[in-house]
């Protein structure tokens, strides 16, 4: 976070409100977003992350810190100013316009000759492909049309950076798959740094290159999506995306005891009590009474098609789910009742600090 | 068949209304339009053109040589300026009025659209003559700027055009607020940070995104103000004394002192004429503006 990104969001602070009923919509907020990168925003809605995009867009000011673009420092430039384009949620398409007037808005307020506004317009039409839509108003076309004109008038004018606010929101699900291989492609292409707010943990796992899980107004962790899906830093992150057991432990060096079972850990330091955390699919089924288990009783098997959920609990009470890959030649299913062990993948657990 | 005669008997007193209260008196005024002026006020059953003659051109009753009529031209060209000038001076102030109602939370808003609906509790005379009082030589604005010294023989506003032009914007005002705030309250405020997103200026988002997207409240508001405003009768007589007449003024003289009914129905035609092509313009604007609502 010390080095110097492209974006540069430094110990940021906004307050929404007056005096002691004031809320920290964000709460000392640091990241830094690199040329190229497409950069997610992660987290439920009320955790500041569209507060943070309006911040880099300019619709509003922080109550502290600086933002800076390519190292020019840009608090304070209002939003016409600023080289960054933004995609809104609900597209926010100029109805009184064409597809093509909405797209020529940008490089017509830019000031360009007439001559590259037609020939971009035509660029971006063919790259969002809808050059038969050129002449139609925006309200006679579909969410996924209208998604792809605020596209390609977001990107028209050839941003520095490009923002998008949850746009996929509106979008059915078949179109949302599609539109995230599309957006992807988009920033292949253009080489734009996207920054992208959602809330959807699957698609910002999919898309991204870095994600900033936001939580409170506060950054939870940033990293590459393998990172935070297998290292969370803490309980928050680990629980937002996708499904996870969480287990108390004791832990020393080398070694994590559950309930009494000692499992090999990477781990230094002095031993202490922390919140264990494995993946549903790092678990392994094992006959009842095997060496470096934990006993488990099956409550309920669910099959889900391209694999199964078995749920257990252990000899505590405490629930865990596990993940089996459905195999063609076996039945994962397990009778209600079957007594069995867990054991762990290597490396599969991960040390919460909460 | 049956359900056919229900309907028109279903439609009869909307009908019957129709035709008495609006297609009935004006065609009374159109057959009037070639008829006789009787010698104390009235027609005589008489089939003439004078009326209709008479409004574009006099005859010397010496010579008999025939003048256009620019006195007419002359009040028909005031009565036009002065609802043009209305209509624009109310749209000066009813736009940003509007704006600022459209953006205060509910309960402000419905204060405030509670507020400019108030002046139509009481009738337009007794307006008017208020005005009348507040503006006169010895009213209220006169006597208050005396005593604080800020003038020292009082202000010449009554009986002035520009009297009747504050006047006329007094009374015509809400008439262009109320569509204007329906326009602005339907605007997607999201649509002004697009346009500042897109390196439009305040400028630039004002002239290309608000005010062709609220189009269809300016045409309709500049509608309602202008057509009542062509014919208005009561404040130009009021506080403009009669010195510059307007032609709602001209054809009451017409068919009052003037004993010319015919002519002032043919007038009065001619007035309904340019109500007709305004309204026109405005049908044709509103569904221009329709079809990107």
């Amino acid at each position: 976070m010390t080095d110097t990104g492209f974006v540069d969001v430094k110990n940021v602070v906004k307050l929404f409100g007056q005096g002691s009923a004031a809320v920290r919509a964000l709460d000392d907020v640091s990241v830094s977003i690199r040329q190229g990168e497409f950069f997610t925003l992660l987290g439920p809605s009320g955790c500041g992350k569209t507060t943070l995009l309006r911040l880099i867009a300019g619709f509003e000011g922080p109550s502290m810190g600086q933002i800076k673009l390519d190292g020019a420092d840009i608090t304070n430039t209002p939003p016409n100013l600023r080289p960054i384009n933004t995609v809104f949620q609900n597209y926010a398409l100029f109805p009184h316009l064409t597809v093509a007037q909405n797209i020529a808005f940008g490089l017509e307020m830019l000031g360009r000759p007439k001559s590259e506004i037609t020939a971009t317009v035509a660029r971006m039409l063919a790259m969002v492909k809808l050059e038969t839509l050129a002449n139609r108003k925006t309200a006679q076309l579909s969410g996924g049309q209208q998604q792809r004109v605020a596209l390609a008038r977001a990107l028209a004018p050839q941003p520095k950076v490009l923002l998008l606010d949850e746009p996929l929101s509106a979008l059915d699900f078949k179109l949302r798959k599609e539109m995230q291989t599309e957006l992807k492609r988009l920033q292949l292409e253009t080489g734009i740094t996207f920054i992208f707010v959602t809330h959807d943990q699957e698609e910002a796992l999919t898309m991204s290159d870095r994600i900033a899980v936001m939580s409170a107004g506060k950054i939870q962790q940033i990293g590459a999506p393998r990172d935070i899906y297998t290292r969370p830093v803490n309980r928050f992150v680990a629980d937002f995306i996708g499904d996870i057991n969480i287990l108390p432990a004791k832990v020393h060096a080398g070694c994590a005891q559950i309930l009494g079972v000692d499992f090999a850990l990477d781990f230094q330091g002095p031993a202490r009590e922390v919140s264990i955390a494995i993946r549903p699919e790092q678990l392994r089924l094992m006959p009842k009474g095997s060496k470096d288990s934990l006993p488990a009783t099956v409550t309920r098997s669910v099959y889900f098609g391209t694999d199964s959920h078995i749920h257990m609990t252990l000899q505590d009470g405490s629930e865990m789910v596990a993940r089996l890959q459905t195999d063609a030649t076996q039945d994962n299913n397990l009778a209600n009742g079957t007594e069995i062990a867990i054991s762990f993948a290597p490396n599969a657990l991960q040390v919460l600090e909460d | 068949m049956q359900s056919s005669r229900r309907a028109w008997l279903l439609s009869a007193p909307a009908l019957i209304v129709l035709f008495v209260a609006a297609v009935g008196p004006l065609l009374i005024v159109f057959v009037y339009s070639f008829l006789t002026p009787g010698k104390y006020g009235n027609v005589e059953w008489v089939f003439s053109t004078n009326g209709w003659f008479g409004t574009l051109f006099t005859r010397d009753i010496f010579d008999d040589t025939v003048h256009l009529a620019d006195a007419h031209l002359t009040i028909f060209w005031r009565s036009v300026k002065l609802a043009l000038e209305t209509t624009v001076l109310t749209f000066l102030i009813g736009y940003p009025t509007a704006w600022i109602i459209a953006t205060r939370s509910a309960n402000i808003r419905n204060v405030l659209l509670f507020l400019i609906t108030i002046p139509f509790w009481t009738n337009l005379l007794i307006r008017t003559f208020a005005i009348n009082q507040i503006i006169r030589k010895e009213g209220l604005l006169n006597t208050t700027l005396l005593d604080l010294g800020l003038i020292t023989k009082p202000l010449e506003i009554i009986y002035t055009d520009f009297a009747v032009f504050v006047g006329m914007a007094y009374v015509y005002l809400p008439l262009m607020v109320l569509p204007l705030y329906a326009a602005i309250d339907r605007f997607d405020m999201r649509l002004l940070e697009a346009g500042y997103d897109l390196y439009a200026t305040r400028w630039q988002v004002l002239r290309r995104i608000i005010l062709p997207i609220t189009q269809p409240g300016i045409v309709a508001g500049s509608i309602l103000v202008f057509i009542p405003a062509l014919g208005a009768y009561v404040t130009p007589r009021i506080l403009g004394g009669g010195k510059n007449m307007m032609i709602g003024n001209y054809i009451e003289l017409l068919f009052g002192q003037g004993r010319d009914w015919p002519l002032g129905a043919a007038l009065s035609m001619i007035l309904m004429v340019i109500v007709t092509v305004a309204l026109l313009f405005y049908v044709r604007a509103a569904s221009k503006g329709a079809s990107h609502g």
